[in-house]
């Protein structure tokens, strides 16, 4: 049973967020630390209570803390080397091995988010402006009455118009190939497979492959919590047209470039199941814009190329075990809209996002480290994702096509990383056990 | 913030070797002690280089006492499963796999030698999955030191393996650097050649 009223509910669902802001904190002092998390303990809803307020509320705020940040709590050591390995490093730790590399690596990240003293994440999510603004305030109030918590940096989220879908700066909708968990009561979309044991995601429960092990001690503080590895992705949307033009004659074959990349068109519709021309109609419908798969369908990549993002993030029925691959997205677009035919301004603008899951070695750095930078993914050679692989110019992209393939080299960096962090996520009950371990001694 | 990785190895002085990748060139790699010429870390530790006899390892390790003909029976034993299930193996894309029990003085020791086309740090949890699914590595129980929590314990299992693990000093290839896709595709693409040449007389 699913301990819904204890899960923060980020976890569980999503929110309908049109602006919105992280910060990013540091502890300077135990009892500073402990105050804050009592200070904000109100605030963070559970998944069960979102589900009926998610109607009248306005906001939404989630916390989650780093394994620096666990430890500037006050969690003891004993509890501490609980945690796995690669929390423990960091994602900075592990920069060669995810592909931050180059300009992607972390001495060039920026907020901070570098720094051993990154020790918390606030997540807000508001449905307007001014709800954004008077919730900035209340925390920047909150932080000023407790002298031992400092910010270090802060991002702020807008969606990209238009609103009614959601979709990133180059103009991909987006959101649409999410698991489902067993006892959230969600029916998976046609397509998406069957909804999973929660354990893939959240800490305390039967995985895909049996009952919880290795959780994390004491039980208070795991169950319930999660992990989330945080990516600031920096879109450069002005090379990305200018990628298209070069490869396109005319608005019909940059589409059709743009979607050989993906996989889908930008309006969502899947390669696989509309190869030729756009079918936004199909890209709209839930219930058939995740329903297909590979290895019958397109196993040469005719439809949807081997290399393409879609395929590589989720190979479906062309990898083994995806169901412990498994990953829940969330996430937000920031900086300004690149008007279409305005050249590249120079302000950043990108994808600040969150991967979700229950082992962060298994399912975040293996897409990473295998889906999304192994050159040799599908024997393809010389190729890594086009859109977040780490990309130096020397690599190329292959667009399999009858009689002859169509192959672009030297592949630019459409994308730059430029944050990131582990995050554990604990339930309510830890949070509240966290704010009182000052008490408890 | 801690920098340690699982098992801190030093980088060897040697310089990495120019590779060009040519399968109609017989090759020969030295190898550094370490396994590797330039520590690059994977997942769960360094990731050793591909050589002209492309990926693989060589774990050795010691057999619980009396455990030999256990041992032995699963030679029978994965034959059948590969028998029924002669695809059941893809996902590690194998080339060989050679399982060899030899003796020193009174121990016997257990040789797994596996060479395949992905560095072994990459689809290591597939392996282990596919290991549980066949029953492959319920053989390493027998072996000294093997973690018996493996099946819920994947990082216990993999040091275990990388423990014992003794990277080689030279590797050849006679067609160096070719995957086992390679070599099938090229088998698919002669044996449709010589029924074309067949349809034709």
């Amino acid at each position: 049973m699913l301990e819904l009223d204890d899960i923060q509910h980020i976890l569980v669902t999503r929110t309908p967020a049109l602006t919105g802001r992280y910060e990013f904190l540091t502890f300077r002092d135990t009892a500073g630390a402990q105050a804050w998390v009592a200070g904000i303990l109100e605030k963070i809803r559970s998944a069960s209570s979102v589900r009926t307020t998610v109607e009248s509320d306005n906001r939404w705020v989630n916390v989650a803390f780093t394994w620096e940040g666990l430890r500037a709590l006050g969690v003891d050591e004993v509890s501490l080397a609980t945690f796995p390995e690669e929390f423990k490093q960091g994602m900075v730790a592990r920069a060669e091995m995810l592909g931050d590399t180059g300009p992607n690596h972390p001495s060039c990240w920026v907020g901070d988010l570098a720094s051993p003293h990154l020790h918390a994440i606030v997540i807000l999510f508001a449905r307007t402006a001014a709800e954004h603004t008077r919730c900035v305030t209340a925390h920047e109030e909150l932080v000023a009455k407790i002298p031992g918590v400092e910010r270090l940096s802060f991002l702020d989220l807008e969606a990209t118009p238009p609103f009614d879908y959601a979709h990133d700066h180059f103009g991909y909708r987006d959101r649409l190939s999410q698991p489902v968990m067993k006892g959230t009561g969600e029916e998976p979309t046609p397509g998406s497979g069957a909804a999973l044991e929660p354990g893939e995601f959240i800490l305390g429960y039967p995985d895909e492959n049996g009952p919880p092990a290795q959780q994390p001690q004491p039980e208070v503080l795991s169950r319930n919590g999660s992990y989330m590895a945080y990516r600031r992705m920096e879109e450069h949307v002005g090379k990305f047209r200018d990628f298209l033009r070069e490869h396109g004659k005319n608005a019909e074959e940059q589409e059709f470039i743009a979607a050989k990349l993906m996989g889908r068109w930008r309006s969502g519709a899947p390669l696989v199941l509309a190869p030729e021309k756009d079918d936004p109609a199909l890209g709209a419908d839930a219930q058939r814009n995740n329903d297909f798969n590979y290895k019958k369908v397109d196993p040469l990549g005719y439809a949807v190329p081997l290399g393409s993002h879609c395929r590589r993030m989720n190979p479906r029925d062309t990898a083994a075990n995806m169901n412990r691959r498994r990953m829940i997205r969330r996430g937000a677009t920031y900086g300004p809209p690149l008007e279409e035919g305005a050249p590249e301004d120079g302000v950043e603008r990108g994808i600040a996002a969150f991967v979700i899951c229950a082992s962060l070695i298994r399912q975040f750095e293996f897409a990473q480290n295998v889906w999304i930078n192994d050159k040799n993914f599908h024997e393809l050679g010389n190729e890594r994702d086009p859109f977040i692989g780490l990309q130096d110019g020397t690599l190329e992209y292959k667009i399999p096509k009858r009689p002859i393939r169509k192959r672009i080299t030297g592949l630019p960096a459409f994308t730059t990383v430029r944050g990131g962090a582990y995050f554990f996520l604990p339930g309510l009950k830890a949070l509240r056990y966290l704010a009182g371990l000052g008490n408890a001694r | 913030m801690t920098n340690t990785m699982i098992h801190p190895p030093t980088p060897p002085d040697t310089v990495t070797p120019e590779i060009v990748e040519d399968w109609s060139k017989p090759a020969a790699m030295a190898i550094p002690k370490e396994g590797f010429f330039k520590l690059e870390q994977g997942r769960y530790g360094p990731i050793y280089p591909k050589t002209p006899a492309n990926h693989g390892f060589t774990i050795i390790a010691k057999i619980k006492p009396g455990t030999e003909q256990t041992i032995r029976e699963y030679g029978t034993k994965i034959e059948n499963t590969i028998k029924g299930l002669p695809d059941g193996l893809a996902v590690l894309q194998l080339h060989y796999l050679r399982w060899v029990l030899f003796d020193i003085g009174q121990d016997t020791y257990f040789m797994y030698q596996g060479i395949f086309d992905t560095d072994f740090d990459k689809y290591t949890e597939d392996a282990v999955a596919l290991f549980t699914k066949y029953g492959i590595n319920t053989v390493f129980e027998n072996l000294e030191g093997f973690p018996m929590d493996w099946k819920t314990n994947t990082p216990a299992f993999l040091k275990f393996v990388r423990d014992h693990q003794r990277p080689s000093f030279l590797e050849y290839g006679e067609y160096p650097y070719v995957s086992a896709e390679e070599i099938k595709k090229a088998l698919r693409l002669k044996a449709a050649f010589s029924n074309m040449l067949d349809q034709m007389q």
